[in-house]
C-alpha cells in the first residue's frame, strides 16, 4: 500500500482532486459536469499528442515540432476539404494520419540515420514545417465556411453526451497502453531509454526505435491535426503555435524522466488533464489568458526540479537503507 | 571426459596498431570451469569480447561444437548458447528484475501475440528461487546491490538457455558470503553440464573454484593448464613474466613526519569511520575489493565529494576541503581509477592535459602562455618517459600506458605533497608498469606522501611501506610491510578479520 | 625514448596551430559566403550597394550579438532556447521604466540588468539541480516571454526618450557604419580573445570534451557554465536594448523565434552540437552568410516564413555535412581547433 503513495501518479491525481475541491469552493460551477467534459475535450488533443511526446522522451529524445506538423497536416486537409469538398471524412482522417507519418519520419530518419540531436532536428523541423504551412496557405486562412458542415461537426458529434474527439483521444490512450505494455517493441522502448548499451546488447536496434517513436508521434499528431482545426473551425499559419511545450509540460508533470527511461501513459494523461483543469480554473476565476504562458514556464520548470530533487532524494534513502542493512 | 564446446584457434585482435591480442588459444569444455588469468590489460575481456560477437577478430578462427562459426553481433553468440555477466552490470535501472530478464526476448502469449506478463513473471520468480535470491520480480534494478544486479545477470543467462556462462571478474564487490554463494551457483551450473569462463586476475581465488586455466599477457598466449596439477608460484611467475621480488624496486624512502591525518571520516552509506596517518616519503597502500570505498575515500579527501562527518588534518592543521581546487591549493593531488573518463580529456593533446590543473600558474594573468605550457609538458614528460610523436598530439591516439603516464605527468606537475594514486597500474603493460613504479618510488624518495590505491596482492605487498585493508566502507586491517601477507591481507579484504 | 620531441619546437607548434585554425570548415564557409554574394548579385541590383549592404546588417546585428556568448554555451555541451524570451522580458521592463521616466541610462542598466538575473537564473537552475539545459530553458522560454505577456497584454510600450534611439539607430560619425555593428566587432574580438587565448577558454573547451576530467582537475565546471548562462543573459539584455530601441517599442511578441536563428547561426559557424569544438571566425563568417543570404531572399520578396524553412534547413544540413564527410574520410581531426 506504501508504494502506493511513491507512485508519482497516484499522487498527481490526489493533487488534482485538492485542486478542483479548492477551485470549486470559490466558483461552485466548476463542479458542472458539462465544465468537466468541457476540460476533458480541452484536454483529449492534448492527451493524445502527449502520449507521442512521451514515447520519444522516454527514448532519451524531445520533438519540438509537434506544433507545426499539427498545424501542417490540419491546414492540408483544411484545404483539401476546401477545394474537394466531396472527399469523404474518413479519408480526410486517413490523409491526416498519413501526412503527420511523414513529417514524423522524416524527424526519425534524421535523428536515426544521420545522426543528428532531436533537439536540433526538430528545431529545425519545427521551422521548417511551420514555414510550409505558410506556404500551404499563401498567408491566408481556412475558415468556418469554407469548412463542410461534416468536416466541421465530427469532432463534436456526440454519443451518450460525450463527443467523438473524446472517443477517439480514449481509444489512443487504450491502443497505446497496449502498446507500450504489453507489446516487445513497445518495452524495447523503454529499454532503449534506459541503457543504450545495455539494448544493443540484448538485440534492439535503435535505429528502427528512434525511427518508429517519431513516426508514431508524427502519426498521432497527424490526426490531432484533423482534429484541431476541425474543432476550432479554423486553419492558419499561427494555429498550435507553442503547441509542443504544453505537450512537454503534460508529460514533465506526469513524471515522465527528461533523461528517458521512465514515464507511463497514465501519468501523462492525468498531466495534461491537470493542466486542462488549472487553464479551465483560471478562466473561471477570471485570470487573463494573457497568464498561460508564464503559468506553463514555471510549471515545466518546477515540476522538471521537483522531479530531479525527489529522484536523488530516493537514491540517498536507498543508500541509507543499505548502510542500515549492515 | 568433458566435450570440447568452443575452441579459439590463433586469434589476433589489432585496433589501429595496438595488438591487444597476438594469437591466442582457448578452449571451452563442458561442465567444466575455465579460469582465464592474466593483469590488467592483458586481453582477457578482449578475449570474451571475442566470444561474445561485441568484437570481430582480425584473425583466427572460432570453433563450435566442431563447427567453424562467426559472432557478428551480441545476438548471434547469444542464439549460440554464450552469455556474459559483465562487471559493469549493463541493465535497465527504471526496470524491474523481470524486464530486465526478459528484454529483448519477452515471452508472447501464443493466442493474441502480446506479452505474457503473468509468464515472465512465474519464470522470473522460479530462475530468482533456483539461485535462492530473496528479491521480488518488480523490484526495480536501480534498489539492488551490486552484488543482487550479478545475480539477476546469472538469471538472464539461465532464461536465455545459456550453454556457456562467462563471469568477468564476478567476485570483485562481493563480501565472504556473497562468495561462497556464488561459488555454490556455479557448481550447480557446472553439475549441470555448462561451462563456465571465469574472469580473473586475482589468481589466488582461482584456486577456490576454477579446473582448469589459462593464462594471458600482454595479449599473448602464455599456457594452459589444470588447477591442480599447477602451484600459485608457477601461476605468478607466468602471469607476470618475473617472479615476486624482482617485481618491485627497492623502498629505501625515509619517513619524515605524518603530513596528513585522517579522523572518523564518514559518508553515509558510503563509508564510515576512516582513520589512518600518513607520512613524508610514506606509501601507504590501500587494498580492498571493487567497492569497499576506497575510491571514494580519496576522492572526498580532493574535495570530489562531500563528507559527512569526519576531520582532516594537513600538517596538523585542520582543514576543510569544498572543491579539487582547494585541495590542490593545499598540495593534494588525486590520480583518478578511469583514466579516459575522470584522468585525461582524450580530444585534447598532451600538453593540454598535463597544463590543464596548473593552467593559471601556466599563464600570464588570463592569457595562455603557449611557450610556458612546452616548457612544463616537456620537462614532466620526458621525466616519465611518455611516448609519443610530440606534445601536440592527441592523448586518444596514445597507448593505454602513454595515456596513464600523461595523467601521472600531469598530477606531478601541480607539485604535490601528497599524491593520492588510484589503481595506477590498471590495464598497462608489464614493461610500462615497472616505470611507473620506480617513478613512484623515487617520488617518495623526495619526500612526497603516497597513498596507492590497488586491487592487486603483488602490487600492494611489493610498493607499501604499510597497508590498509577496506572492506564495505570501513577499515578492516592495518599491516606494517613486514606483518603483511596475501592471507592476512585477503581475508581482512572479503570481510573476516584476521587473527 | 622520444627522440622526435627534440625536433617539435615551439615555432612549429605555432605553424601547425595557425594551419588548424585556418581548418577546412572555415573555407567552405568563405566558400558559401562568396557564393552568397554572387548569387544575390546577380538576382538583384540593389543587393551590392554599400549603403543596402551596410543598413541590412540592422537586421542580424542583434542576433549576432547573441550568437558570441552561444558558441561558450554550446561548446560547454550545453543549450540556451530562452534567449528570445529574455529579449522580451528585458525589453517589457526597459519599457515599463521609460513609461514612469527613467532616463536613457537607467533603461540600459535595466536591460543590462534584467538580462543578466534571467541569465543567472537559467544557470542556476541548471547547476544547482543538475537539470539538462534543454529543459530548464525550455522552461523558462516560456516563463520569461509569458511574464512580458502577463505585463503586456496585447497592447504595447512606445514611449522611449528621444536618445535611447541611438543605440539601435545611429551610425558611427560621417560614415554609414551602424553603431551595433561597430559594437559587434568589438564585442566579437573580446569573445574572441576570451575563447582562444585565455584560461577561460581553454576550461571551457575541457568542459565542453569532458566535463568529468575537467572536474577532477580542479576546474569549477558549474561556476563557470553559471558565468556563461549569466553571460548569455546579458548579451540578451544588450541585444534587447538594441532591438527595442532600434524599432523604438516594446511588444510581447519580440524577437519571436530568434533562437533557431542563433543556434543555426553557432552551428553554422563549426561549433559542434555535443561540445567541445568550435572558434569564432567561422561563426563571424557563417552570421554574414545568413544576414546577407536573409538580406537576399527579401530583396526577391521572399516571405519570412520561407525564409525560416531556408533556416531549418541550413541547421539540419550544417550538423549533417560534417557527420557525412566524417565517414567518407577515415581518420580526420575535423574542427579540432583551439590550440
Amino acid at each position: 500500500m506504501r508504494d502506493l503513495f511513491r507512485k508519482r501518479e497516484f499522487n498527481l491525481f490526489i493533487f488534482i482532486l485538492f485542486i478542483i475541491f479548492g477551485v470549486s469552493l470559490r466558483t461552485p460551477s466548476f463542479l458542472y459536469i458539462n465544465n468537466f467534459v468541457d476540460i476533458l475535450d480541452d484536454t483529449a488533443i492534448l492527451s493524445m499528442v502527449a502520449i507521442g511526446q512521451l514515447m520519444i522522451i522516454v527514448t532519451g529524445g524531445i520533438d519540438l515540432s509537434v506544433g507545426s506538423s499539427l498545424a501542417l497536416s490540419g491546414m492540408s486537409v483544411a484545404l483539401l476539404n476546401q477545394y474537394h469538398p466531396g472527399i469523404p471524412i474518413f479519408m480526410i482522417i486517413l490523409i491526416s494520419i498519413a501526412i503527420g507519418l511523414l513529417l514524423g519520419s522524416i524527424n526519425g530518419l534524421l535523428v536515426s540515420q544521420a545522426k543528428i540531436p532531436p533537439i536540433i532536428t526538430t528545431l529545425g523541423t519545427m521551422s521548417i514545417y511551420r514555414g510550409l504551412v505558410f506556404v500551404l496557405c499563401g498567408g491566408t486562412w481556412v475558415s468556418a465556411h469554407e469548412m463542410t458542415e461534416a468536416f466541421r461537426v465530427f469532432p463534436r458529434r456526440s454519443f451518450l453526451g460525450i463527443s467523438s474527439l473524446i472517443y477517439i483521444s480514449i481509444i489512443i490512450v487504450i491502443l497505446f497502453l497496449i502498446f507500450l505494455n504489453l507489446t516487445r517493441t513497445g518495452r524495447e522502448i523503454y529499454g532503449v531509454g534506459g541503457n543504450k548499451i545495455a539494448s544493443q546488447y540484448v538485440g534492439i536496434n535503435l535505429k528502427k526505435i528512434n525511427y518508429l517513436v517519431f513516426t508514431l508521434c508524427g502519426g498521432i499528431t497527424g490526426l490531432a491535426g484533423f482534429l484541431w482545426v476541425a474543432r476550432y473551425a479554423a486553419a492558419q499559419s499561427e494555429t498550435a503555435i507553442g503547441f509542443e511545450l504544453q505537450t512537454i509540460a503534460a508529460c514533465v508533470i506526469g513524471g515522465v524522466s527528461i533523461m528517458g527511461g521512465s514515464g507511463t501513459i497514465i501519468g501523462v494523461v492525468l498531466g495534461a488533464f491537470f493542466m486542462g483543469i488549472v487553464y479551465n480554473a483560471l478562466t473561471m476565476i477570471n485570470v487573463s489568458p494573457f497568464w498561460q504562458m508564464a503559468i506553463q514556464g514555471f510549471i515545466i520548470i518546477f515540476a522538471i526540479i521537483i522531479n530531479t530533487v525527489m529522484d536523488k532524494r530516493n537514491q540517498q534513502l536507498m543508500l541509507r537503507k543499505r548502510s542500515f542493512n549492515e | 571426459m568433458n566435450n570440447c564446446i568452443i575452441e579459439m584457434k590463433g586469434i589476433k585482435k589489432y585496433f589501429y596498431g595496438v595488438k591487444a591480442l597476438d594469437g591466442v588459444d582457448f578452449k571451452i569444455r563442458t561442465g567444466e570451469v575455465h579460469a582465464l588469468i592474466g593483469e590488467n590489460g592483458a586481453g582477457k575481456s578482449t578475449l570474451v569480447k571475442i566470444l561474445t560477437g561485441v568484437y570481430q577478430p582480425t584473425a583466427g578462427n572460432i570453433i563450435l561444437n566442431d563447427k567453424p562459426v562467426q559472432f557478428p553481433s551480441p545476438q548471434v553468440s547469444q542464439k549460440a548458447g554464450i552469455s556474459a555477466i559483465h562487471q559493469e552490470a549493463t541493465m535497465f535501472p527504471d526496470l524491474s528484475v523481470m524486464e530486465n530478464i526478459f528484454m529483448g526476448h519477452h515471452i508472447r502469449n501464443k493466442s493474441n501475440g502480446l506479452l505474457s506478463w503473468r509468464e515472465m513473471k512465474d519464470k522470473t520468480q522460479s530462475l530468482l528461487d533456483k539461485l535462492e535470491l530473496d528479491i521480488g520480480p518488480d523490484t526495480k534494478v536501480r534498489n539492488l546491490s551490486v552484488a543482487q544486479r550479478h545475480m539477476v545477470e546469472v538469471a538472464k543467462a539461465l532464461s536465455l538457455d545459456a550453454k556457456v556462462v562467462i563471469m568477468d571478474e564476478p567476485t570483485s564487490a562481493l563480501t565472504l558470503k556473497e562468495v561462497e554463494y556464488l561459488y555454490k551457483i556455479i557448481r550447480k551450473l557446472k553439475s549441470e553440464g555448462k561451462a563456465i569462463i571465469f574472469i580473473s586476475h586475482k589468481f589466488e581465488e582461482v584456486f577456490e573454484i576454477a579446473d582448469y586455466f589459462t593464462v594471458l599477457r600482454d595479449g599473448k598466449y602464455i599456457g594452459e593448464g589444470t588447477i591442480a596439477d599447477i602451484t600459485v608460484d608457477k601461476i605468478v611467475q607466468m602471469v607476470i613474466g618475473r617472479s615476486l621480488e624482482q617485481m618491485y624496486p627497492k623502498l629505501e624512502a625515509e619517513q619524515g613526519d605524518i603530513i596528513l591525518k585522517v579522523k572518523n571520516l564518514t559518508k553515509i552509506g558510503v563509508f564510515k569511520n576512516i582513520s589512518f596517518d600518513l607520512h613524508k616519503g610514506e606509501i601507504l597502500g590501500f587494498f580492498g575489493l571493487v567497492g569497499a570505498g576506497r575510491s571514494e575515500v580519496m576522492q572526498t579527501i580532493f574535495g570530489i565529494n562531500t563528507k559527512t562527518s569526519g576531520e582532516v588534518f594537513i600538517n596538523g592543521e585542520k582543514i576543510s576541503i569544498s572543491n579539487p581546487s582547494n585541495a590542490m591549493n593545499h598540495g593534494l593531488a588525486y590520480l583518478p581509477e578511469d583514466r579516459q573518463i575522470q584522468g585525461a580529456i582524450l580530444a585534447m593533446n598532451i600538453r593540454e592535459n598535463i597544463t590543464l590543473p596548473i593552467i593559471d600558474r601556466t599563464s600570464r594573468h588570463i592569457f595562455l602562455d603557449r611557450n610556458r605550457e612546452f616548457e612544463i609538458t616537456d620537462e614532466y614528460g620526458k621525466n616519465i618517459e611518455i611516448k609519443a610523436s610530440g606534445w601536440e598530439q592527441l592523448v586518444e591516439d596514445l597507448s593505454g600506458g602513454n595515456q596513464q603516464k600523461v595523467v601521472l605527468a600531469k598530477w606531478i606537475a601541480t607539485k604535490p605533497r601528497i599524491l593520492l594514486m588510484d589503481e595506477p597500474t590498471k590495464g598497462i603493460d608489464v614493461a610500462t608498469k615497472a616505470t611507473v613504479h620506480n617513478f613512484i618510488s623515487e617520488l617518495a624518495k623526495k619526500g612526497i606522501a603516497i597513498i596507492l590505491i590497488s586491487s592487486e596482492l603483488p602490487e600492494i605487498l611489493g610498493m607499501s611501506n604499510n597497508i590498509i585493508v577496506m572492506h564495505e566502507g570501513v577499515i578492516t586491517a592495518k599491516f606494517t610491510r613486514e606483518e603483511a601477507n596475501s592471507k592476512k591481507i585477503i581475508r581482512a579484504a572479503i570481510g573476516s578479520i584476521p587473527k | 625514448m622520444n627522440k622526435k620531441n627534440d625536433v617539435l619546437d615551439i615555432k612549429k607548434i605555432r605553424k601547425v596551430s595557425l594551419l588548424n585554425i585556418m581548418w577546412q570548415w572555415e573555407i567552405i564557409l568563405l566558400f558559401i559566403f562568396i557564393m552568397v554574394i554572387i548569387i544575390n548579385s546577380n538576382l538583384s541590383p540593389y543587393f551590392l550597394d554599400y549603403t543596402n549592404l551596410m543598413n541590412t546588417t540592422f537586421n542580424f546585428i542583434e542576433k549576432a550579438i547573441i550568437a558570441l556568448p552561444m558558441i561558450f554555451v554550446i561548446i560547454c555541451g550545453d543549450i540556451d532556447i530562452s534567449v528570445a524570451s529574455i529579449i522580451a522580458l528585458s525589453s517589457v521592463f526597459m519599457g515599463m521604466a521609460s513609461q514612469a521616466g527613467v532616463n536613457t541610462f537607467g533603461l540600459v542598466v535595466i536591460g543590462l540588468f534584467s538580462g543578466s538575473a534571467a541569465g543567472f537564473l537559467n544557470g542556476f537552475i541548471i547547476t544547482k539541480f543538475g537539470i539538462p539545459a534543454i529543459a530548464v530553458t525550455l522552461g523558462s522560454m516560456s516563463l520569461f516571454r509569458g511574464i512580458a505577456y502577463v505585463i503586456l497584454g496585447d497592447k504595447a510600450f512606445t514611449k522611449y526618450p528621444t536618445s535611447f534611439a541611438f543605440f539601435g539607430q545611429e551610425y558611427i560619425g560621417n560614415t554609414m557604419i551602424p553603431f551595433e555593428l561597430v559594437l559587434f566587432f568589438i564585442l566579437a574580438i573580446i569573445f574572441g580573445i576570451i575563447l582562444h587565448k585565455t584560461t577561460m577558454g581553454r576550461k571551457v573547451f575541457a568542459i565542453g570534451n569532458n566535463s568529468t576530467a575537467a572536474r577532477f582537475s580542479g576546474i569549477p565546471v558549474n561556476r563557470i557554465r553559471l558565468i556563461i548562462f549569466t553571460a548569455t543573459g546579458l548579451c540578451s539584455g544588450l541585444a534587447s536594448i538594441l532591438l527595442t530601441s532600434r524599432i523604438g517599442s516594446t511588444r510581447p511578441n519580440i524577437a519571436y523565434g530568434w533562437e533557431l536563428e542563433i543556434i543555426t547561426t553557432v552551428v553554422l559557424g563549426g561549433v559542434a552540437i555535443t561540445g567541445g569544438k568550435g572558434n569564432i571566425f567561422g561563426v563571424i563568417i557563417s552570421i554574414f552568410i545568413i544576414g546577407f543570404l536573409k538580406f537576399g531572399m527579401g530583396l526577391i520578396n521572399v516571405p519570412g516564413k520561407v525564409m525560416n524553412i531556408t533556416i531549418g534547413l541550413l541547421l539540419i544540413l550544417a550538423i549533417m555535412l560534417p557527420e557525412l564527410l566524417k565517414r567518407l574520410k577515415p581518420k580526420n581531426s575535423f574542427g579540432n581547433v583551439n590550440k
